[in-house]
C-alpha cells in the first residue's frame, strides 16, 4: 500500500533514530495520526526549540541553555576545580548528579573511540579536554567511560596523552554489580573486581 | 533451514550495537553457523549478568533461542576474555582490524564454519600473548585470503605462467597474483612488490605459523608487506577498511 506523503515522511524521520526499527516508526506515525492535534503540536515545538534553545558548554561539553556562558556546573563556584570527570555522554552527567556525591567538574566527550566503526580521536571532544588539563588548575582527571571494549579503549588512548602533563589518572572502580552473584560473574569482570579489592577495617 | 527451537554454539563475539531501551544486538562469528546476529536482552544494565560475556573479541560459548527475528542470548559463559587485549590500545586495534575483516567478508548464510572459527581463535591469542602481534596478523591475513577463496598467485606469473624470478615484480590485484616485469611493463592498476616482500608473502602462504614465526622482515619490508595486503583487502571489498587509519592515529 503506498501511503500518503506527509506519512511516509513521518515514518522515514522516525526510523532515523535509534533503537526505532520499521514497525515502531509506522506504529508512531499512526498513533500521532490520531492523537489530539496538542500531542504533535508539543512534539514539533519542542523539537524545533531543541536544537534553537540548547549549546554545548565551550568548557565541559555538557548541553547546557543558549545564550550562555558556561554551563551552570563550570559557573558554580561551590564545584572543585581540581578534579574533572570523563564521560562518554551528557546522560552519564545526570546519572552522577543523581547521587550528589560528586563535587568536582566535568568534561563530555560525546561518545567512544570504536576502531570498528572508525570513530577515532578527532571525533569526540578530547583536544579541549587535553587544552583543559594544559591550563594547570586540575589536578585528578577521573575516566569514567563504560566498562566496555570502547570505553577502555578510551580510557587507554586518555591517559596515553594525559601522562605528559603529570596530572594524577584516576579510572572508575569496576567490581561486582550490586546484588550480583559470584557464580554468575564473568572472568573479565571478576578478575577487574579481585585486582581493584579494597582494605577492610 | 529449519533452526531447533534453542541451540548451542561456540563463539568469538565480532561487534555488539544498542538497540531499544536496554538491549543490545550481537555480532557473533560461530563455529556451528558462521556469521549469527543475536539479541541480548538487557544486557546494557549495568547489572547484567551477561553484558560481561558478550563485550567484543570474548571467545565464548552460549545458548540461543531460535525466535521470529533474530535468536536471543539465553546462557552465556566466557572460555577465553584475551585480556591483555583489552588492556593494550595497540593490541586493542590490533584485534579490531582481525574482526573487520571477518566481518566484511562474511555473511549471515548459517554455514558450519571450524576453520575460519579456529584461525580467528588463535589469532586472538596469538595477539593477546605475543610480544609482537605483527607477524600473527599478517598470517592471518593470508589465511583468511586462502578460506575466502583468493588465495593470491605468488610463484608464477597470472600472465605467461612462468616460473617468478628473484627480481622486482608487480602484483595485479584484479588478477589476484604477481605479474612478472616483462607482462606488467605499462600496464595500469599494479603495484610493485620488492624481493624481500615476496619473498615473505610467499613464506607465510606455505608455512604453518611455528615455520612462519621463524622469519624476521625488516622493517622497511614489514612496512611494505603491509600496505600491500591492507591495500588487497580494499581491493576485494571495494571499499576502505576502518581500522587502518584507527591504528595509525593512535599512534600518532
Ligand atoms: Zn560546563
Ligand atoms: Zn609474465
Amino acid at each position: 500500500m503506498l501511503l500518503p506523503e506527509p506519512l511516509q515522511n513521518l515514518i522515514t524521520a522516525l526510523e532515523r533514530l535509534p533503537g526505532i526499527g520499521p514497525k515502531s516508526a509506522s506504529r508512531l506515525a499512526f498513533f500521532l495520526l490520531r492523537a489530539p492535534e496538542d500531542i504533535s503540536q508539543q512534539l514539533a515545538d519542542s523539537l524545533i526549540a531543541l536544537k534553537q534553545n540548547t549549546a554545548f558548554c565551550p568548557e565541559c561539553y555538557n548541553i547546557m541553555l543558549a545564550g550562555r556562558e558556561r554551563c551552570e556546573i563550570c559557573d558554580s563556584h561551590a564545584r572543585d576545580e581540581s578534579v574533572i570527570c570523563v564521560v562518554e555522554e551528557p546522560l552519564d552527567v545526570i546519572a552522577l548528579e543523581r547521587i550528589g556525591a560528586y563535587k568536582g567538574k566535568y568534561h563530555v566527550l560525546h561518545g567512544v573511540l570504536s576502531p570498528i566503526e572508525g570513530i577515532g580521536p578527532d571525533d569526540l571532544k578530547i583536544k579541549p579536554l587535553l587544552a583543559r588539563v594544559a591550563l594547570g588548575q586540575a589536578k585528578e582527571i577521573i575516566l569514567a567511560t563504560n566498562p566496555s571494549m570502547e570505553g577502555d579503549a578510551t580510557a587507554l588512548y586518555l591517559r596515553q596523552q594525559l601522562l605528559p602533563s603529570g596530572v594524577h589518572i584516576t579510572r572508575l572502580a569496576r567490581g561486582l554489580p550490586v546484588g550480583g552473584d559470584l557464580e554468575y560473574a564473568d572472568q573479565n569482570t571478576l578478575l577487574r573486581a579481585l585486582s581493584g579489592r579494597q582494605e577492610m577495617g | 533451514m529449519k533452526l531447533p527451537r534453542s541451540f548451542r554454539v561456540t563463539a568469538i563475539v565480532l561487534r555488539h550495537a544498542d538497540w531499544g531501551e536496554a538491549d543490545r544486538i550481537i555480532t557473533l562469528f560461530t563455529r556451528e553457523r558462521g556469521k549469527v546476529r543475536a539479541i541480548a536482552r538487557g544486557a546494557r544494565k549495568i547489572r547484567s549478568r551477561k553484558a560481561g560475556h558478550l563485550e567484543p573479541f570474548t571467545h565464548i560459548t552460549m545458548q540461543l533461542a531460535a525466535s521470529r527475528d533474530m535468536p536471543i542470548v539465553q546462557q552465556v559463559e566466557t572460555l577465553d576474555p584475551y585480556l591483555p587485549i583489552r588492556d593494550d590500545l595497540t593490541l586493542t586495534g590490533y584485534a579490531a582490524y582481525v574482526i573487520e575483516l571477518l566481518d566484511r567478508f562474511s555473511y549471515e548464510d548459517g554455514t558450519e564454519s571450524p576453520s575460519t572459527f579456529q584461525l580467528l581463535a588463535e589469532t586472538l591469542k596469538r595477539i593477546s600473548a605475543e610480544a609482537d602481534p605483527w607477524l600473527a596478523v599478517r598470517y592471518y591475513e593470508m589465511r583468511l585470503l586462502d578460506l575466502l577463496g583468493f588465495r593470491p598467485q605468488l610463484f608464477q606469473c597470472v600472465n605467461c605462467l612462468r616460473e617468478v624470478q628473484p627480481e622486482e615484480q608487480y602484483f595485479s590485484p584484479g588478477s589476484g597474483g604477481v605479474i612478472c616485469p616483462r607482462c606488467g611493463q605499462g600496464l595500469p592498476g599494479l603495484w610493485r612488490v620488492s624481493v624481500e616482500t615476496l619473498k615473505h608473502l610467499r613464506h607465510f602462504q606455505r608455512s604453518n605459523y611455528a615455520e612462519a614465526s621463524r622469519a624476521h622482515p625488516s622493517a622497511g619490508t614489514q612496512k611494505e608487506l603491509e600496505l600491500l595486503m591492507q591495500a588487497y583487502f580494499t581491493y576485494l571489498l571495494e571499499r576502505e577498511l576502518n581500522t587502518p587509519g584507527f591504528i595509525r592515529r593512535i599512534k600518532g
